[in-house]
């Protein structure tokens, strides 16, 4: 009888030792700066990378992070590639019948960014109209000008920020309105650029992407996030890398 | 509108009427700039295959050089160089030709126009070049010079055999003008894609596309068929 129960709680140990040591894979769309990107010695780095080591070490378990393309996101997490996205996606409706989002963690306003010479109130639609306007497909600045200009302004949609700013440079943009921290890197870092209007507030801001049904694990991310807002760890980490608010 | 597809239209969130709008225009788009790069790419790839032939190496030299380069060498490389390439020459935004070259649809235009004018060119060379000797011959004999004969006898032959080579181009150009949507072109690609991140319905956005692709190269295919029934008429059996 005891051979047995020291069996028994000898596979218990065992069974839940697994269960603890199953990893999280979290996927990272690089290069994003300062969100997640190579350093460069090659180790990924940047101010999502460093909350979700974070936030691994709150849920006690060890953490695999996966690199994945934009396009392939939503699909590579629905087909198991990867457990959670902590890839700068903004929390949107038609996303959350797809994916099971987290409380926002981070909020970044969109910013217009374009030549020294534009002098154009980008709030002022006579003004504006048929001014070519860059935006990247798909992101809640697209849905903006979509929904706000399309029709006065014309919109060219881009799959990555670089080719956009090539563009921008080849002056066939008059402007493009992009996630503030991305223009600032891209755009404001060249000569000859600026800031050309007030940024602007979109959405609900940036969560962490589960699927559905892992209803459990997104109540644990939360309640992770919230301790690392309070602890001051969030603040920390944020000031490595902005100098302004993003919290949420 | 039928009443049944106004109702499925009703029902689901993604092929809505504006959507449809969309890759409608993308259709268009799409349609407009392989029309055109192949009526351009043609009319380009006839003389240059008639000079290829031509035994001077100084004629056909350079044009061998140029298929072996649009061959040798992606399309969409071809439209990367020829797009932002372009844009980066200092300059440009100063001369006219910024005004060709500032909307996507020309740099596109050219890219797939010097790029379906190399195939072509190969195609009908390779007609023009597996001429039988005896029809020359007979020409000659008829006392037909040059001229007269690659306009009579050479060509007209040089066709038939070059139409079912070329019908495969022409697809190969629909399928290959996918790529026009790097650039910003919002061609049935383009639209495909707006469509899936705006709803994130990859199956849905794409299998659509698709279908619209196949119901236009059935229709190239119908077309191609005709146009060699009535090429190959005389090659029929009597009764055929």
């Amino acid at each position: 009888m005891k051979k047995l129960i020291v069996a028994a709680s000898c596979a218990l140990a065992l069974m839940t030792g697994t269960a603890q040591a199953k990893d999280l894979r979290i996927a990272f769309d690089i290069p994003y700066e300062p969100f997640e990107y190579r350093d460069d010695s090659g180790e990924l780095t940047g101010f999502e990378v460093e909350l979700a080591s974070a936030v691994c070490e709150k849920l006690e378990t060890n953490c695999e992070f996966v690199i994945q393309a934009w396009d392939g996101m939503i699909p590579g997490l629905l087909a198991r590639k990867f457990d959670l996205i902590m890839s700068s996606m903004s929390i949107t409706a038609e996303r959350a019948e797809r994916v099971l989002f987290s409380e926002p963690y981070y909020i970044t306003p969109g910013g217009w960014f374009g030549p020294e010479s534009f002098s154009t109130d980008v709030t002022d639609m006579d003004a504006m109209k048929d001014k070519t306007v860059g935006v990247q497909r798909g992101t809640t600045m697209d849905t903006y000008v979509t929904e706000n200009m399309g029709g006065v302004v014309n919109i060219k949609r881009y799959t990555t920020a670089e080719d956009m700013v090539l563009d921008l440079e080849g002056q066939r943009l008059d402007v493009v309105f992009v996630d503030y921290p991305v223009g600032e890197q891209t755009v404001l870092s060249k000569d000859g650029y600026k800031e050309v209007g007030e940024p602007v507030k979109l959405g609900e801001g940036v969560g962490v992407a589960m699927r559905k049904r892992d209803a459990d694990l997104a109540k644990k991310v939360n309640a992770a996030l919230r301790t690392l807002k309070e602890d001051g760890t969030y603040d920390a980490i944020m000031k490595k890398y902005f100098n302004y608010d993003i919290k949420i | 509108m039928p009443d049944f597809i106004a109702e499925w239209l009703n029902q689901n969130d993604i092929f809505t009427a504006m959507t449809l709008m969309e890759y409608w225009d993308g259709l268009v788009t799409t349609v407009h700039l392989v029309f055109l790069s192949l009526v351009i790419g043609l009319l380009v790839a006839v003389p240059l295959a008639i000079l290829r032939t031509v035994r001077n190496p100084l004629v056909s030299g350079p044009i061998w050089v140029y298929t072996y380069l649009f061959r040798g060498t992606p399309l969409l490389i071809q439209l990367y160089i020829i797009y932002y390439g372009v844009a980066q020459i200092p300059g440009i935004q100063e001369t006219f030709w910024w005004e060709i070259f500032k909307e996507p649809l020309y740099p596109a235009l050219l890219a797939f126009t010097l790029n379906t004018a190399a195939y072509t060119t190969e195609i009908i060379r390779g007609a023009i070049l597996s001429t039988p000797n005896g029809e020359i011959e007979a020409a000659k004999a008829y006392g037909m010079n040059w001229l007269l004969r690659m306009r009579r006898i050479i060509l007209p032959s040089a066709a038939r055999r070059a139409v079912q080579a070329y019908s495969n181009e022409v697809i190969f150009m629909l399928h290959a003008s996918a790529i026009a949507s790097v650039v910003t072109i919002v061609d049935l690609t383009g639209a495909a894609r707006n469509i899936y991140s705006r709803f994130y319905a990859p199956f849905d956005a794409f299998i659509f596309v698709a279908l619209c692709y196949m119901v236009l190269t059935f229709i190239l295919v119908f077309a191609f068929r005709k146009l060699e029934n009535h090429l190959l008429r005389h090659q029929r059996p009597v009764n055929g």
